[in-house]
């Protein structure tokens, strides 16, 4: 830019303030972070598109527990609680000094009035399910609220630290979709549609002041485009990088750090156990053993993702790994199949718009074909995928992410798509609601992860891994995603 | 004149209603739930219904192409499902990326073409013709996209002139957007211009073949003269059938453009909306389209009465 040295001071200023402000001073405080997607609306209890936690979650809203960067779930608007004997009720001590964004004072109240209207009948919360266990929530006195559950629930206080779960109040809820009012250390100052959503910070937050003034979501849907902003440092992070095959360059270049983490997402070749010839366990195992894991990361994948033999998180403390049990093996494929008489079937494979499942749905289908399965590929939107496939079950095998935490509970449900139905399972996650002893806990959750893989209920493929690039000079974002969220709370520039 | 005006008017009428009611049966033949699509998988059937009640969803297919139609002719064109927003209001903070666009690529295109084919058909057959026709060649196959992300190499990554896309906002300031807008304006108006040219070429060469440019070349008037003062104006019918083509295209096609820039623009809504199931957008936006459209044909039609007043009298 020679015309900063060769413009006047007021002509400089102006094109720096066009050009978006690159020249930088020492120690920056605004954060440039690019998002695929532009979230529907900024309201994280209504609705389950994972953009709106990308923005909001920590930043704008906050809920009575938190996830931190490492997966633990932490106290927020909670400063601490108390759990009766019998696990039923639930003591909540809150933080005194809270103030929503439009400065009226955070108090139990907000908190009956946030989880009442989650579990309410008419309630479009889409994770309406973590609240379905609470009888009743009740104002002790303004900074304490009692939750009582009509069962014991270990998973209770993770629950709450979905972005689902925030608390919000009851003035301002209304207008939460596009001006949307919380606690957290930043505000919602603008946002314009189609383009970008701008935070500016809380001078009112109760908690640590965050390093940040001002924060600029951007939303980016086009992979290239994406490679052409970092690269011209329009953004200045972008966590979850939609073009994993341009990182090698990104690596060799200092001004740039790649972050490789993990997700909440098992990707799963899903199969319908109710169908023709996939009610069969044989052919189920068959298929398993055809699939080549490693093949499908590398050829779909760009090498990106840890592969996994149950519906569990590797990152998880309680994960065990079953992959051996569903081993590459195209000879007992073949020899299951002959066994089960299913030599020569055709199965449909309905693939939706990620690049995992399109990219993924090719090797597959050619790794099935190796073992003598044939497939009909149908690729679909993802609106025809919830109609078909997820509502109307009509379908053989899919590959999908299932990207919510700890959501191996869905696999209890026989009406769920891919229709497992095992009272043992079912008995286990049961057991499982009523347990906190940890070490119960554990071992029950690893029953759980054994039981679906011996049934080969699905295709277990890859955790989906997180990829993202940013600015070398940035600290403190997140590198894994323990739920759906950009946490900007703790990051900073260094000079 | 008048008359001329009405005629076109009746057309313009007719051709909306017919509009209007293949885009509602087409859209209502799109399998797929707005409410099923926003609320993800874990959401329990109650939840999906609940919000279903919400989105006003229910109700026969005639009720809601009545409701539809009723309200935008009153102008309410709904609120769209996803951003919980009037569709109208989207629909003008789109309006006001894609128009400037629109028109900042059209002026570009014209500018460069007129000219040129000016020139082209002038040096007939002779090395300048032929290099513009070869150029020109070149600007029709090279794909936009292509193009416009050469534009990013170069201008945003490398001497870092522009931003590699984004839009700032009016409020950011005129200029600010105007700069936000050159990068996709070259690269949209540049197949156009193209295009553009060669038809201008052809127009101004048919033109030149007529008895009355030979009539004023015999008169005494000059080469250059003759070009600016007869056959320029003359050739000017098919190159406005051209320009409202081009016109309306660049409103609803700059789709392709509008990605490699990340601009938010008309196109990437109507994108958006059909991939979410926000179908109330997409109706209004594809019938603000056809709107769009015919109205620019209307204006051709009277541009051209003007242009050519042998026409008002047809």
């Amino acid at each position: 830019m020679t015309l900063h040295r060769t413009a006047p001071a007021w002509l400089a200023l102006a094109a720096a303030t066009i050009m978006g402000a690159q020249t930088a001073l020492a120690a920056q405080t605004s954060i440039t972070v690019g998002m695929q997607l532009e979230p529907p609306n900024l309201d994280p209890t209504g609705g389950a598109a994972a953009a709106i936690d990308e923005v909001v979650y920590a930043n704008v809203f906050e809920g009575l527990t938190r996830y931190r960067a490492d997966g633990s779930v932490a106290p927020a608007l909670a400063k601490s609680w108390t759990i009766s004997d019998d696990g039923l009720v639930y003591s909540f001590t809150l933080h005194s000094g809270v103030k929503f964004h439009d400065g009226s004072a955070m108090d139990a109240e907000d908190v009956k009035f946030s989880l009442d209207r989650a579990r309410a009948e008419d309630s479009t919360n889409a994770q309406k399910r973590l609240f379905t266990g609470i009888a009743s929530v009740d104002v002790v006195d303004p900074m304490t609220v009692k939750i009582t559950l009509s069962n014991p629930d270990g998973g209770f206080i993770t629950n709450l630290a979905w972005g689902d779960a925030v608390i919000v109040a009851p003035e301002s809820i209304d207008a939460a979709k596009t001006a949307p009012v919380g606690t957290g250390p930043f505000t919602v100052s603008r946002w314009v549609q189609g383009d970008r959503v701008e935070l500016a910070r809380n001078p009112d937050y109760w908690g640590d002041a965050v390093a940040l003034e001002k924060a600029t979501f951007k939303f980016i849907s086009d992979p290239t485009a994406a490679f052409a902003a970092m690269m011209a440092g329009d953004i200045d992070a972008f966590p979850g990088y939609p073009a994993p095959e341009t990182l090698p360059q990104f690596d060799a270049d200092p001004r740039f750090r790649v972050m490789v983490g993990s997700t909440e997402g098992e990707t799963i070749l899903s199969t319908n156990n109710k169908a023709e010839h996939l009610s069969d366990i044989r052919i189920r195992q068959a298929i398993a053993h055809a699939i080549d894991r490693q093949a499908i990361i590398d050829g779909a994948m760009f090498g990106f993702g840890t592969p996994i033999g149950t519906h569990f998180a590797p990152h998880n403390p309680d994960y065990v790994d079953l992959t051996g049990g569903s081993m590459h093996d195209p000879d007992r494929a073949r020899a299951l199949l002959k066994e089960a008489g299913a030599e020569n079937i055709t199965l449909s494979l309905k693939l939706p718009p990620p690049s995992y499942a399109r990219r993924g749905g090719e090797i597959i289908a050619a790794q099935l074909r190796e073992v003598g399965i044939g497939t009909e590929i149908e690729n679909l939107e993802w609106a025809q995928w919830l109609e078909q496939v997820f509502r109307g079950k009509d379908f053989d095998l899919t590959i999908v992410s299932h990207t919510e935490p700890m959501d191996i509970g869905i696999y209890a449900n026989p009406d769920y798509y891919f229709q497992y139905d095992s009272a043992d399972f079912q008995g286990l996650i049961n057991d499982l609601k009523l347990a906190s002893d940890p070490a119960e806990r554990k071992s029950l959750l690893q029953a759980a992860q054994r039981r679906i893989a011996d049934d080969y209920v699905n295709g277990y493929l890859f955790q989906l891994a997180r990829t993202g690039v940013a600015n070398a000079k940035i600290n403190g974002l997140w590198e894994n995603a323990p739920t759906q969220a950009n946490d900007l709370t703790g990051v900073s520039w260094s000079d | 004149m008048l008359s001329y005006i009405l005629s076109r008017l009746v057309a313009l009428l007719a051709s909306l209603a017919v509009a209007s009611v293949v885009i509602f049966v087409m859209i209502e033949m799109v399998p797929g739930d707005p409410a099923a699509f926003m609320l993800g998988l874990n959401a329990a059937p109650d939840t999906v219904a609940a919000l279903r009640a919400e989105l006003g969803l229910g109700g026969s297919p005639v009720e809601r192409y009545l409701r539809w139609v009723t309200g935008m002719v009153q102008g309410d064109f709904g609120i769209s499902y996803t951003y919980q927003v009037p569709v109208a209001e989207l629909v003008a903070a789109r309006l006001m990326v894609s128009l400037p666009l629109a028109v900042m690529a059209l002026l570009l295109s014209t500018l460069i073409a007129l000219p040129v084919g000016l020139y082209a058909a002038s040096r007939r057959g002779r090395a300048g013709d032929w290099s513009v026709m070869g150029i020109t060649q070149l600007g029709i196959a090279i794909p936009n996209f292509w193009f416009a992300m050469i534009l990013v190499v170069i201008f945003a990554i490398q001497l870092r002139w522009f931003s590699a896309g984004g839009f700032p906002g009016w409020d950011a300031g005129v200029l600010a957007c105007l700069k936000a807008l050159i990068l996709p304006a070259v690269a949209l108006a540049l197949p156009q211009a193209s295009i553009l040219a060669r038809v201008m070429r052809s127009a101004v060469l048919e033109v030149l073949d007529q008895d009355y440019i030979r009539t004023a070349r015999a008169k005494g008037l000059s080469h250059r003269r003759t070009l600016t003062d007869h056959a320029f104006r003359n050739a000017l019918i098919p190159v406005l059938t051209i320009i409202g083509l081009q016109f309306s295209f660049l409103i609803a096609g700059a789709i392709i453009i509008e990605n490699v820039f990340f601009l938010p623009g008309l196109g990437r809504l109507v994108f958006q909306g059909i991939t979410q199931r926000d179908l109330i957008v997409v109706e209004s936006v594809v019938m603000l389209l056809v709107f769009a459209v015919i109205l620019v044909n209307f204006m051709v039609d009277i541009a051209y009465g003007i242009a050519d007043p042998r026409l008002r009298r047809q």
